[in-house]
């Protein structure tokens, strides 16, 4: 192709940089502000599109019926579904934690394919504020989640067996586990392309190490393969912890492995996800 | 408010580029790009799809990393110091870059936060700029709901509310019907005015000289071209004038008289009978007012003229001698009538 210039393009001397200083860098505060209206906008997301809150609103519902109505029978026996709920409710706490963070992976794919991101990226906050807003607001999510949980749980005749300080510490340690799966799903949302992909891949992981596990039944009965392999489940541990720390029994052993899953899930997925949220383009 | 000022010596560049360069696999998006934007100024960059456009525009507001090359903007270097360089600039996108679950109010009152604008003064702004951008109306209603130009307005205050000195709009009228059209390019003047230096990516020549002091043509991630809007339009011809007379059979002898005339600036130029029409490149009104009064003067009558601006396929053909790569859909619309009252 021949090039035809009017004018020659400019070979001026680029100019002095200026001097690389403190001023861009976003202090604690700023970060804080930054995910406080980040938060705001989830929240108001949530406003606009009121069915994004089924799985909040309804799972919980619908699931605490229909194992303890279906599988309560069979499992602690017949006329004793009150029992096998004190058993069921700690174990559903670990399992809604993984259900709705999943939500998180495809908010964020969801929100690649809209321009807003460019202008978030554009803007002079700091990456990982736009991550951890959503972090915030999906564990808001959890908290009305368990909530719905726990009153169902008391409509069906659940009893805690230690204290309210009991139940407050598996929520809590609940809601730590779930905080860190998100960093997983997050890390998802950011590699498939699509929304869908993002779901069935979840799916596909969530399965297995939900239904092997202490959740529904407790593993006794379980060949000794499968038993090896829920111990190692973290959703065993948190159900085990979760279910000591609500109906008593010893819990050290469990919240310590809990809290361990939490921890190493947490710093080797999260600063993969920035990075990787970092890089997008 | 945390706007830093613009670099202050005057008729200085708020935009300089130099060997730029950014591969996608065997596609080179950009191949080596240099440009200059000076301050206060709008400069259009013309391309056909798949130039590089959006690549440049991209690199330059700190979403990409360039292969290699440097970029100045705002006197801030965009690859060493993106951070500080991110609190001067605005973007507004081919795609709309608002979140469009939430209200116009809501998008712009998130966006002042993030710029640390105080809760009192994001909202003294965002009600500012609905005003100015005619959205009041629709201010709490949900993006989703907006009409293709209501929501790029809405681009366009979100980008204002940081009130940046450098303010890229990647072909921000592609895709809008011409009234909206003309909206937009009526905010984009205002934001002139007020001093913002712009970086325009465009497929259109109208646009580009609209809006546009001066101009980069670039295709394959090559510029082509580099100058002054009017100093390419000579090049390329300017505009052409289209005159239909009143008696068809006429044309030849208009045609004749037109090029016999010898009228200033108009030698070599043909007047081709065409589909009842008569083509005449022109460069300036003085010659479109030349070439009517001389067609009145003997008798010719005239029904409808009009003129239209070359294409960027002509532009195109004009520089390179050849039609940019994938023009064959996209551009074919390029060239908008202009109807002349005279």
């Amino acid at each position: 192709m021949s090039t035809a210039t009017i004018t020659a393009p400019p070979k001026a001397p680029a100019p002095q940089t200026k001097p690389v200083s403190e001023e861009g860098r976003i202090g604690l505060r700023g970060n804080l502000r930054h995910i406080g209206a980040l938060a705001r906008r989830n929240t108001l997301q949530i406003k606009a599109d009121p069915e994004s809150m089924f799985d909040v609103l309804l799972m919980p519902i619908i699931f605490i019926l229909l194992f303890t109505y279906v599988f309560g029978g069979a499992i602690a026996g017949k006329g004793n579904q009150g029992d096998y709920v004190n058993y069921l409710v700690p174990g559903m706490m670990a399992m809604m934690g993984m259900n709705i963070s999943m939500a998180v992976g495809t908010g964020v794919n969801d929100d690649f394919k809209k321009g807003v991101m460019d202008r978030f990226r554009s803007m002079p906050i700091a990456r990982s504020s736009v991550l951890i807003a959503k972090i915030v607001v999906e564990i808001g999510r959890m908290m009305v989640a368990t909530s719905i949980l726990l009153i169902m749980g008391f409509i069906l005749g659940m009893s805690i067996q230690t204290s309210v300080l009991g139940l407050l510490a598996a929520v809590g340690l609940s809601l730590v586990f779930g905080a860190s799966l998100m960093w997983i799903f997050i890390l998802l949302g950011l590699t498939m392309k699509t929304a869908q992909a993002v779901q069935g891949m979840a799916m596909l992981v969530m399965m297995p190490l939900q239904f092997g596990s202490s959740i529904f039944a407790p593993p006794t009965s379980m060949p000794g393969w499968l038993q090896s392999f829920t111990d190692y489940n973290p959703l065993s541990n948190l159900a085990d912890a979760a279910r000591g720390l609500m109906m008593g029994g010893p819990v050290a052993h469990s919240v310590f492995l809990t809290l361990g899953w939490a921890v190493a899930i947490t710093v080797l997925t999260a600063p993969l996800a920035i990075r990787k949220f970092r890089d997008k383009t | 408010m945390t706007r830093i000022d613009k670099n202050p010596s005057n008729g200085a560049n708020a935009v300089e580029v130099r060997g730029m360069v950014k591969h996608y696999g065997e596609t080179k998006a950009l191949d080596g790009v240099d440009l200059d934007v000076r301050e206060g100024t709008v400069h259009g960059v013309l391309g056909p799809n798949g130039a590089g456009k959006t690549t440049l525009v991209r690199v330059l507001s700190t979403l990409i990393q360039p292969d290699s090359g440097t970029a100045m903007v705002a006197g801030y270097n965009v690859l060493t110091q993106p951070r500080q360089l991110r609190r001067v600039i605005g973007l507004t996108g081919q795609y709309a870059s608002v979140d469009e679950k939430l209200s116009g109010w809501e998008n712009l009152y998130m966006i002042g936060r993030l710029l640390d604008l105080s809760r009192k003064e994001a909202r003294r702004r965002s009600d500012e700029l609905l005003e100015r951008f005619s959205l009041t109306e629709a201010a709490k209603k949900a993006a989703m709901t907006y009409s293709g130009g209501m929501r790029r307005r809405l681009d366009l205050a979100a980008s204002m509310i940081g009130q940046p000195s450098v303010l890229y709009l990647d072909e921000p009228t592609t895709g809008l019907d011409p009234r909206t059209r003309n909206e937009v390019w009526d905010e984009v003047k205002r934001m002139v005015a007020e001093g913002a230096t712009v970086l325009l990516t465009t497929q259109y020549m109208e646009e580009a000289e609209q809006l546009a002091g001066e101009l980069t043509v670039i295709d394959k991630g090559k510029v082509i071209a580099n100058g002054g809007v009017n100093a390419l339009k000579a090049k390329v011809g300017g505009r052409t004038l289209q005159i239909q007379p009143s008696d068809p059979s006429q044309l030849t002898a208009m045609a004749i008289a037109i090029n016999d005339a010898g009228l200033d600036g108009l030698a070599g130029s043909q007047a081709v009978p065409d589909d009842g029409l008569l083509n005449v490149p022109i460069l300036s009104d003085e010659q479109l007012t030349a070439v009517v009064g001389l067609l009145g003067a003997r008798g010719f009558g005239i029904t409808n003229i009009g003129t239209h601006l070359p294409s960027l396929d002509e532009v195109f053909l004009a520089i390179t001698g050849e039609k940019p790569a994938d023009a064959a859909e996209d551009i074919v619309s390029d060239a908008i009538p202009q109807e002349v009252s005279v």
